[in-house]
Protein backbone atom coordinates (compact mmCIF):
# COMPACT_ATOMS: atom_id res chain seq x y z
CA UNK A 1 0.00 0.00 0.00
CA UNK A 2 1.39 3.23 -0.30
CA UNK A 3 0.73 6.87 -2.31
CA UNK A 4 -0.33 6.49 -6.42
CA UNK A 5 1.97 8.03 -8.36
CA UNK A 6 -0.37 11.09 -10.25
CA UNK A 7 -1.73 11.27 -14.58
CA UNK A 8 -2.52 15.18 -15.02
CA UNK A 9 -4.27 16.04 -17.95
CA UNK A 10 -3.57 19.96 -19.12
CA UNK A 11 -6.25 21.65 -21.00
CA UNK A 12 -5.49 24.98 -22.32
CA UNK A 13 -8.15 26.86 -22.38
CA UNK A 14 -8.53 30.58 -24.61
CA UNK A 15 -11.87 32.53 -24.08
CA UNK A 16 -13.42 29.73 -22.29
CA UNK A 17 -12.77 27.12 -25.01
CA UNK A 18 -10.25 24.31 -24.67
CA UNK A 19 -7.58 24.81 -27.88
CA UNK A 20 -4.34 23.27 -29.11
CA UNK A 21 -6.11 20.65 -30.68
CA UNK A 22 -8.55 18.23 -28.79
CA UNK A 23 -9.80 15.37 -30.92
CA UNK A 24 -11.92 13.27 -29.31
CA UNK A 25 -14.23 10.95 -31.72
CA UNK A 26 -16.80 10.40 -29.97
CA UNK A 27 -17.31 13.90 -28.28
CA UNK A 28 -19.90 15.99 -29.27
CA UNK A 29 -17.57 19.77 -29.15
CA UNK A 30 -14.16 19.24 -29.16
CA UNK A 31 -13.66 22.36 -27.45
CA UNK A 32 -15.70 22.33 -24.70
CA UNK A 33 -13.47 22.43 -21.70
CA UNK A 34 -16.54 20.51 -19.56
CA UNK A 35 -16.91 17.53 -21.76
CA UNK A 36 -13.33 16.98 -22.09
CA UNK A 37 -13.32 17.24 -18.25
CA UNK A 38 -15.90 14.66 -18.06
CA UNK A 39 -13.99 12.29 -20.71
CA UNK A 40 -11.18 12.56 -18.83
CA UNK A 41 -12.43 11.52 -15.52
CA UNK A 42 -13.96 8.87 -16.53
CA UNK A 43 -11.10 7.74 -17.73
CA UNK A 44 -9.20 7.91 -14.64
CA UNK A 45 -7.49 11.44 -14.45
CA UNK A 46 -6.39 12.01 -11.14
CA UNK A 47 -6.61 15.60 -11.18
CA UNK A 48 -6.98 17.88 -14.09
CA UNK A 49 -4.99 21.16 -14.76
CA UNK A 50 -6.67 24.18 -16.44
CA UNK A 51 -3.96 26.71 -18.20
CA UNK A 52 -5.89 30.12 -19.04
CA UNK A 53 -4.39 31.32 -22.11
CA UNK A 54 -6.78 33.98 -22.69
CA UNK A 55 -4.85 37.31 -23.63
CA UNK A 56 -7.33 39.96 -22.95
CA UNK A 57 -8.64 40.74 -19.24
CA UNK A 58 -12.00 40.97 -20.13
CA UNK A 59 -12.20 37.56 -20.66
CA UNK A 60 -10.43 36.15 -17.80
CA UNK A 61 -14.38 35.92 -15.76
CA UNK A 62 -15.21 33.16 -18.86
CA UNK A 63 -12.26 31.17 -17.03
CA UNK A 64 -14.42 31.37 -13.96
CA UNK A 65 -17.66 30.10 -15.24
CA UNK A 66 -15.78 27.21 -16.54
CA UNK A 67 -14.10 26.02 -13.27
CA UNK A 68 -17.79 26.83 -11.60
CA UNK A 69 -18.73 24.11 -14.43
CA UNK A 70 -16.13 21.48 -14.49
CA UNK A 71 -16.58 21.92 -10.65
CA UNK A 72 -20.01 20.89 -10.46
CA UNK A 73 -19.91 17.47 -12.01
CA UNK A 74 -16.52 16.35 -12.09
CA UNK A 75 -15.39 15.01 -8.73
CA UNK A 76 -11.52 15.50 -8.75
CA UNK A 77 -9.08 18.24 -7.51
CA UNK A 78 -8.59 20.99 -10.08
CA UNK A 79 -5.93 23.21 -10.29
CA UNK A 80 -5.99 26.77 -12.62
CA UNK A 81 -3.35 28.66 -13.67
CA UNK A 82 -2.64 31.29 -15.79
CA UNK A 83 -3.18 34.87 -15.20
CA UNK A 84 -3.33 34.56 -11.15
CA UNK A 85 -1.42 37.70 -10.18
CA UNK A 86 -3.07 39.14 -6.95
CA UNK A 87 -4.55 37.32 -3.69
CA UNK A 88 -8.59 38.31 -5.35
CA UNK A 89 -7.18 36.18 -8.46
CA UNK A 90 -7.18 33.18 -5.98
CA UNK A 91 -10.30 33.76 -4.01
CA UNK A 92 -12.20 34.14 -7.15
CA UNK A 93 -10.93 30.17 -8.59
CA UNK A 94 -10.79 28.71 -5.46
CA UNK A 95 -14.81 30.21 -4.98
CA UNK A 96 -15.26 28.72 -8.03
CA UNK A 97 -14.20 25.34 -7.10
CA UNK A 98 -9.92 25.15 -7.65
CA UNK A 99 -8.68 23.09 -5.00
CA UNK A 100 -5.08 24.49 -5.71
CA UNK A 101 -3.88 27.78 -8.60
CA UNK A 102 -0.31 27.59 -10.25
CA UNK A 103 1.39 30.56 -9.58
CA UNK A 104 4.49 31.06 -12.27
CA UNK A 105 5.29 34.71 -13.78
CA UNK A 106 3.80 36.60 -10.95
CA UNK A 107 6.23 34.23 -8.51
CA UNK A 108 9.16 35.18 -10.27
CA UNK A 109 8.23 39.09 -10.22
CA UNK A 110 6.75 39.17 -7.25
CA UNK A 111 8.20 36.28 -4.38
CA UNK A 112 6.42 37.43 -1.74
CA UNK A 113 3.00 36.98 -3.47
CA UNK A 114 3.67 33.25 -2.71
CA UNK A 115 4.34 33.63 0.81
CA UNK A 116 1.47 35.76 1.39
CA UNK A 117 -0.84 33.47 -0.66
CA UNK A 118 0.22 30.72 1.36
CA UNK A 119 -0.46 32.43 4.20
CA UNK A 120 -4.19 33.56 3.14
CA UNK A 121 -4.87 30.28 1.60
CA UNK A 122 -2.99 27.63 2.78
CA UNK A 123 0.34 26.15 1.19
CA UNK A 124 -1.89 23.03 -0.24
CA UNK A 125 -3.22 25.09 -2.89
CA UNK A 126 -0.53 26.74 -4.01
CA UNK A 127 1.18 25.33 -6.88
CA UNK A 128 4.42 27.17 -8.22
CA UNK A 129 4.99 27.26 -12.13
CA UNK A 130 8.17 26.71 -12.92
CA UNK A 131 9.40 27.35 -16.89
CA UNK A 132 13.17 26.46 -16.79
CA UNK A 133 15.80 26.22 -19.93
CA UNK A 134 18.96 24.42 -19.57
CA UNK A 135 22.15 27.18 -19.80
CA UNK A 136 24.85 25.00 -18.91
CA UNK A 137 26.49 21.57 -19.57
CA UNK A 138 30.03 20.28 -18.59
CA UNK A 139 32.58 18.37 -21.09
CA UNK A 140 30.53 15.49 -21.21
CA UNK A 141 27.43 17.25 -22.39
CA UNK A 142 25.74 16.38 -18.53
CA UNK A 143 23.49 18.96 -17.92
CA UNK A 144 24.52 20.90 -14.75
CA UNK A 145 22.63 24.52 -14.82
CA UNK A 146 19.28 25.27 -15.83
CA UNK A 147 17.68 28.86 -15.22
CA UNK A 148 14.17 30.11 -15.01
CA UNK A 149 12.82 31.95 -18.49
CA UNK A 150 9.20 33.63 -18.54
CA UNK A 151 6.82 34.54 -21.40
CA UNK A 152 6.59 31.67 -22.78
CA UNK A 153 10.55 30.48 -22.43
CA UNK A 154 11.35 33.97 -24.63
CA UNK A 155 12.77 35.89 -21.18
CA UNK A 156 15.86 34.86 -19.46
CA UNK A 157 16.11 35.89 -15.86
CA UNK A 158 19.10 34.51 -14.55
CA UNK A 159 17.80 32.87 -11.91
CA UNK A 160 18.74 28.89 -11.03
CA UNK A 161 15.80 26.52 -11.95
CA UNK A 162 16.70 24.77 -8.46
CA UNK A 163 17.55 27.43 -5.93
CA UNK A 164 14.60 28.95 -7.39
CA UNK A 165 12.24 25.82 -6.75
CA UNK A 166 13.72 25.52 -3.25
CA UNK A 167 12.91 29.33 -2.75
CA UNK A 168 9.44 28.88 -3.42
CA UNK A 169 9.14 26.08 -1.05
CA UNK A 170 10.43 28.17 1.57
CA UNK A 171 7.97 30.73 0.79
CA UNK A 172 4.52 28.59 0.95
CA UNK A 173 4.44 26.31 -2.39
CA UNK A 174 3.09 23.23 -1.61
CA UNK A 175 3.78 21.83 -4.89
CA UNK A 176 6.17 22.25 -7.93
CA UNK A 177 4.84 22.45 -11.40
CA UNK A 178 7.89 22.15 -13.77
CA UNK A 179 8.29 22.54 -17.25
CA UNK A 180 11.29 21.90 -19.56
CA UNK A 181 11.17 24.26 -21.94
CA UNK A 182 13.87 22.81 -24.02
CA UNK A 183 11.28 19.61 -24.44
CA UNK A 184 7.82 21.48 -24.54
CA UNK A 185 6.06 20.70 -27.73
CA UNK A 186 9.32 18.27 -28.81
CA UNK A 187 7.49 15.12 -27.89
CA UNK A 188 11.23 13.72 -26.79
CA UNK A 189 10.12 13.26 -23.16
CA UNK A 190 10.92 15.05 -20.15
CA UNK A 191 14.24 16.57 -18.74
CA UNK A 192 14.64 13.62 -16.66
CA UNK A 193 17.74 15.49 -15.15
CA UNK A 194 16.31 18.20 -14.30
CA UNK A 195 12.93 16.63 -12.76
CA UNK A 196 15.01 14.40 -10.76
CA UNK A 197 17.43 17.59 -9.44
CA UNK A 198 14.58 19.96 -8.64
CA UNK A 199 12.64 16.47 -7.18
CA UNK A 200 15.80 15.75 -4.55
CA UNK A 201 15.64 19.85 -3.87
CA UNK A 202 12.83 20.00 -2.60
CA UNK A 203 10.35 18.15 0.24
CA UNK A 204 6.95 19.19 -1.56
CA UNK A 205 5.72 17.23 -5.01
CA UNK A 206 6.85 17.81 -8.23
CA UNK A 207 5.21 17.45 -11.08
CA UNK A 208 6.68 16.69 -14.60
CA UNK A 209 5.94 18.83 -17.50
CA UNK A 210 7.00 19.05 -21.41
CA UNK A 211 7.72 16.61 -23.46
CA UNK A 212 5.48 13.61 -23.47
CA UNK A 213 5.74 12.03 -27.09
CA UNK A 214 4.49 8.56 -25.73
CA UNK A 215 3.99 6.42 -22.38
CA UNK A 216 7.57 5.46 -21.22
CA UNK A 217 8.08 9.15 -21.27
CA UNK A 218 5.41 9.11 -18.30
CA UNK A 219 6.86 6.07 -16.57
CA UNK A 220 10.14 7.76 -17.02
CA UNK A 221 9.01 10.66 -15.26
CA UNK A 222 8.68 8.62 -12.36
CA UNK A 223 10.84 6.04 -12.48
CA UNK A 224 14.39 8.65 -13.32
CA UNK A 225 13.14 11.78 -12.95
CA UNK A 226 11.51 11.02 -9.09
CA UNK A 227 8.27 13.11 -9.99
CA UNK A 228 5.24 12.92 -8.00
CA UNK A 229 3.17 13.59 -10.77
CA UNK A 230 3.38 13.59 -14.41
CA UNK A 231 1.55 16.24 -16.52
CA UNK A 232 0.67 15.81 -20.24
CA UNK A 233 -1.56 17.66 -22.92
CA UNK A 234 -1.68 16.25 -26.40
CA UNK A 235 -1.08 12.84 -26.37
CA UNK A 236 -4.36 12.46 -24.45
CA UNK A 237 -5.77 15.26 -26.62
CA UNK A 238 -5.72 14.00 -29.84
CA UNK A 239 -6.28 10.77 -28.21
CA UNK A 240 -3.16 8.79 -28.83
CA UNK A 241 -3.68 7.17 -25.66
CA UNK A 242 -6.14 6.91 -22.79
CA UNK A 243 -5.91 8.01 -19.49
CA UNK A 244 -6.83 4.17 -18.70
CA UNK A 245 -3.57 3.04 -21.07
CA UNK A 246 -1.16 5.38 -19.51
CA UNK A 247 -2.05 3.97 -15.80
CA UNK A 248 -1.95 0.31 -17.34
CA UNK A 249 1.74 1.24 -18.70
CA UNK A 250 2.88 2.44 -15.94
CA UNK A 251 1.59 -0.49 -13.40
CA UNK A 252 3.38 -2.70 -15.69
CA UNK A 253 6.28 -0.92 -15.26
CA UNK A 254 6.21 -1.35 -11.56
CA UNK A 255 4.38 2.32 -10.62
CA UNK A 256 1.65 2.06 -8.11
CA UNK A 257 -1.40 4.08 -9.76
CA UNK A 258 -5.05 4.33 -9.27
CA UNK A 259 -6.35 1.78 -11.21
CA UNK B 1 -36.91 16.13 2.12
CA UNK B 2 -33.82 16.34 4.46
CA UNK B 3 -31.39 19.24 4.46
CA UNK B 4 -27.50 18.83 5.25
CA UNK B 5 -25.80 21.91 6.38
CA UNK B 6 -22.06 22.63 5.28
CA UNK B 7 -20.77 25.21 8.48
CA UNK B 8 -19.55 28.16 6.69
CA UNK B 9 -16.57 29.71 8.77
CA UNK B 10 -14.63 31.77 5.85
CA UNK B 11 -12.47 28.86 5.01
CA UNK B 12 -11.60 27.40 1.90
CA UNK B 13 -14.09 26.45 -0.77
CA UNK B 14 -17.12 24.89 -0.09
CA UNK B 15 -18.35 24.75 -3.33
CA UNK B 16 -17.22 21.50 -3.83
CA UNK B 17 -18.42 19.97 -0.92
CA UNK B 18 -21.84 20.90 -1.69
CA UNK B 19 -22.20 20.21 -5.09
CA UNK B 20 -20.86 16.57 -5.11
CA UNK B 21 -23.30 16.17 -1.93
CA UNK B 22 -26.32 17.38 -4.38
CA UNK B 23 -25.02 15.13 -7.12
CA UNK B 24 -25.44 11.54 -4.83
CA UNK B 25 -28.18 12.94 -3.13
CA UNK B 26 -31.28 14.36 -5.14
CA UNK B 27 -33.68 14.01 -2.19
CA UNK B 28 -31.83 16.54 0.02
CA UNK B 29 -31.01 20.03 0.43
CA UNK B 30 -28.06 21.40 1.07
CA UNK B 31 -27.26 24.84 2.63
CA UNK B 32 -23.92 26.88 3.05
CA UNK B 33 -24.06 28.42 6.05
CA UNK B 34 -22.73 30.14 9.35
CA UNK B 35 -25.97 30.62 10.92
CA UNK B 36 -26.06 28.93 13.95
CA UNK B 37 -30.03 28.52 13.98
CA UNK B 38 -30.03 27.35 10.29
CA UNK B 39 -27.12 24.39 10.98
CA UNK B 40 -28.49 23.46 14.69
CA UNK B 41 -31.90 23.20 12.32
CA UNK B 42 -30.30 20.65 9.89
CA UNK B 43 -30.76 16.64 9.77
CA UNK B 44 -26.56 16.64 9.10
CA UNK B 45 -24.17 19.19 9.60
CA UNK B 46 -20.84 18.93 7.34
CA UNK B 47 -17.74 20.45 8.89
CA UNK B 48 -15.29 20.98 6.52
CA UNK B 49 -11.64 22.34 7.00
CA UNK B 50 -8.69 23.73 4.66
CA UNK B 51 -5.70 25.61 5.20
CA UNK B 52 -3.87 25.68 8.47
CA UNK B 53 -4.92 25.42 11.94
CA UNK B 54 -3.98 28.54 13.35
CA UNK B 55 -6.22 30.39 11.63
CA UNK B 56 -9.21 27.85 11.49
CA UNK B 57 -9.35 28.21 15.25
CA UNK B 58 -8.79 31.55 14.85
CA UNK B 59 -12.04 31.64 12.42
CA UNK B 60 -13.86 29.66 14.79
CA UNK B 61 -13.86 31.35 17.75
CA UNK B 62 -14.69 34.55 16.19
CA UNK B 63 -17.54 33.40 14.29
CA UNK B 64 -18.49 31.27 17.43
CA UNK B 65 -19.10 28.45 15.02
CA UNK B 66 -16.65 26.31 16.96
CA UNK B 67 -19.39 26.23 19.67
CA UNK B 68 -21.82 25.50 16.98
CA UNK B 69 -19.87 22.63 15.33
CA UNK B 70 -19.79 21.26 19.49
CA UNK B 71 -23.50 21.45 19.77
CA UNK B 72 -23.84 20.20 16.37
CA UNK B 73 -21.58 16.97 17.45
CA UNK B 74 -23.41 16.15 20.14
CA UNK B 75 -26.76 15.92 18.44
CA UNK B 76 -27.58 14.43 15.03
CA UNK B 77 -25.25 12.97 12.57
CA UNK B 78 -21.87 14.83 11.65
CA UNK B 79 -19.45 14.59 8.61
CA UNK B 80 -15.69 16.52 9.86
CA UNK B 81 -13.14 16.69 6.46
CA UNK B 82 -9.24 17.51 6.56
CA UNK B 83 -8.87 20.72 9.24
CA UNK B 84 -12.24 19.59 10.07
CA UNK B 85 -11.70 16.51 11.51
CA UNK B 86 -8.02 17.69 13.00
CA UNK B 87 -9.81 20.92 14.67
CA UNK B 88 -11.97 18.34 16.86
CA UNK B 89 -8.90 17.27 18.90
CA UNK B 90 -7.49 18.72 21.88
CA UNK B 91 -4.19 20.20 20.52
CA UNK B 92 -2.24 20.33 17.18
CA UNK B 93 1.47 20.80 16.79
CA UNK B 94 0.69 22.95 13.54
CA UNK B 95 1.34 27.09 13.66
CA UNK B 96 3.95 26.42 16.96
CA UNK B 97 1.35 24.40 18.93
CA UNK B 98 -2.65 25.78 18.36
CA UNK B 99 -5.27 24.25 20.70
CA UNK B 100 -8.48 23.19 19.28
CA UNK B 101 -11.80 22.23 19.90
CA UNK B 102 -10.93 19.20 22.30
CA UNK B 103 -14.24 16.97 21.31
CA UNK B 104 -11.70 14.05 21.24
CA UNK B 105 -9.16 13.22 23.43
CA UNK B 106 -5.86 13.57 21.21
CA UNK B 107 -3.26 15.02 19.32
CA UNK B 108 -2.58 16.41 15.55
CA UNK B 109 1.29 15.12 14.85
CA UNK B 110 3.22 16.45 11.62
CA UNK B 111 4.57 13.51 9.55
CA UNK B 112 8.15 13.62 10.83
CA UNK B 113 10.62 14.55 8.59
CA UNK B 114 12.52 12.20 6.22
CA UNK B 115 10.81 9.31 6.00
CA UNK B 116 12.32 6.78 3.41
CA UNK B 117 10.27 6.30 0.20
CA UNK B 118 9.57 2.60 -0.77
CA UNK B 119 11.29 3.25 -4.36
CA UNK B 120 13.88 5.53 -3.01
CA UNK B 121 14.42 8.75 -1.76
CA UNK B 122 12.59 10.64 0.85
CA UNK B 123 8.86 11.03 0.91
CA UNK B 124 7.12 14.12 0.74
CA UNK B 125 5.30 16.34 2.45
CA UNK B 126 2.20 17.48 2.48
CA UNK B 127 1.01 13.66 1.50
CA UNK B 128 -0.89 14.42 -1.60
CA UNK B 129 -2.53 12.30 -4.34
CA UNK B 130 -4.77 9.03 -4.27
CA UNK B 131 -3.89 6.46 -1.20
CA UNK B 132 -5.55 3.56 0.04
CA UNK B 133 -7.46 3.43 2.70
CA UNK B 134 -8.52 0.33 5.12
CA UNK B 135 -11.24 0.37 6.98
CA UNK B 136 -13.37 -1.07 9.30
CA UNK B 137 -17.12 -1.77 9.50
CA UNK B 138 -19.09 1.36 9.75
CA UNK B 139 -22.01 2.00 7.38
CA UNK B 140 -20.69 5.41 6.22
CA UNK B 141 -18.06 2.50 4.04
CA UNK B 142 -20.72 0.57 2.62
CA UNK B 143 -20.12 -0.12 -1.03
CA UNK B 144 -16.69 0.84 -0.53
CA UNK B 145 -14.29 -1.51 -1.67
CA UNK B 146 -11.53 -2.42 1.10
CA UNK B 147 -8.51 -0.09 0.30
CA UNK B 148 -10.23 2.04 -2.18
CA UNK B 149 -8.14 5.04 -3.10
CA UNK B 150 -9.26 8.52 -1.73
CA UNK B 151 -7.59 12.22 -2.21
CA UNK B 152 -6.03 13.03 0.42
CA UNK B 153 -3.39 16.89 0.77
CA UNK B 154 -2.43 16.83 4.42
CA UNK B 155 0.81 17.65 6.31
CA UNK B 156 -0.80 16.20 9.72
CA UNK B 157 -2.44 13.50 10.87
CA UNK B 158 -5.12 12.75 13.99
CA UNK B 159 -3.64 10.58 16.81
CA UNK B 160 -6.91 9.70 19.27
CA UNK B 161 -5.75 9.31 22.76
CA UNK B 162 -8.58 6.19 22.30
CA UNK B 163 -7.44 4.18 19.08
CA UNK B 164 -10.87 2.30 19.19
CA UNK B 165 -12.48 5.06 17.37
CA UNK B 166 -10.14 4.93 14.43
CA UNK B 167 -12.64 4.00 11.35
CA UNK B 168 -9.60 3.56 8.61
CA UNK B 169 -6.05 3.72 8.58
CA UNK B 170 -3.89 4.60 5.78
CA UNK B 171 -0.17 4.43 5.38
CA UNK B 172 2.13 7.22 4.53
CA UNK B 173 5.82 6.23 5.61
CA UNK B 174 3.91 5.55 9.00
CA UNK B 175 0.01 4.09 9.46
CA UNK B 176 -2.03 7.03 10.55
CA UNK B 177 -5.85 7.44 11.04
CA UNK B 178 -7.20 8.14 8.00
CA UNK B 179 -10.77 8.30 9.75
CA UNK B 180 -12.52 8.20 12.77
CA UNK B 181 -15.95 7.40 14.22
CA UNK B 182 -18.03 8.14 17.38
CA UNK B 183 -21.65 7.30 17.97
CA UNK B 184 -22.82 10.08 15.23
CA UNK B 185 -19.73 11.56 14.50
CA UNK B 186 -17.27 10.43 11.39
CA UNK B 187 -14.07 12.29 10.91
CA UNK B 188 -11.91 11.77 7.22
CA UNK B 189 -9.01 13.42 6.81
CA UNK B 190 -9.11 12.71 3.37
CA UNK B 191 -11.13 14.92 0.62
CA UNK B 192 -14.32 12.96 -0.42
CA UNK B 193 -15.84 15.32 -2.65
CA UNK B 194 -12.42 15.07 -4.17
CA UNK B 195 -12.06 11.54 -4.23
CA UNK B 196 -14.04 10.76 -7.26
CA UNK B 197 -16.46 7.52 -7.17
CA UNK B 198 -15.32 6.13 -3.75
CA UNK B 199 -15.93 9.77 -2.23
CA UNK B 200 -19.38 9.74 -4.03
CA UNK B 201 -20.14 6.90 -2.25
CA UNK B 202 -19.01 7.85 1.11
CA UNK B 203 -21.01 11.38 1.15
CA UNK B 204 -24.33 9.25 -0.05
CA UNK B 205 -23.83 7.26 2.55
CA UNK B 206 -23.67 10.13 4.89
CA UNK B 207 -26.45 11.84 3.11
CA UNK B 208 -28.55 8.55 4.47
CA UNK B 209 -27.22 7.95 7.84
CA UNK B 210 -29.21 7.73 10.86
CA UNK B 211 -26.26 8.38 13.15
CA UNK B 212 -25.56 5.24 14.79
CA UNK B 213 -22.92 2.94 14.32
Amino acid sequence: MSLAKRIIPCLDVDGGRVVKGVQFVDIRDAGDPVEIARRYDQEGADELTFLDITASHEQRETMVHVVEQVAGEVFIPLTVGGGIRELADIRRMLNAGADKVGINTAAVFNPEFVRAAADRFGAQCIVVAIDAKQVEADADGKPVRWEIFTHGGRKPTGIDAIEWAAKMVDYGAGEILLTSMDRDGTKNGFDLALTRAVSEAVDVPVIASGGVGNLDHLAEGVLEGEADAVLAASIFHFAEYTIAEAKQHMAARGIEVRL
Amino acid sequence: MSTIAIIDYGMGNLHSIAKAVEHVAADTRVLISSVPEQILAADRVVFPGVGGIGHTMEELQRTGLGEVALEAAAAKPMLCICVGMQALLERSEENDGTPCLGLIAGEVKRFPEGMPAPEGGKLKVPHMGWNQVHHNDHPLWEDIDQDSRFYFVHSYYVEPADPALQAASTDYGIKFCAALARENLFAVQFHPEKSQRAGLTLLRNFSRWDGQC
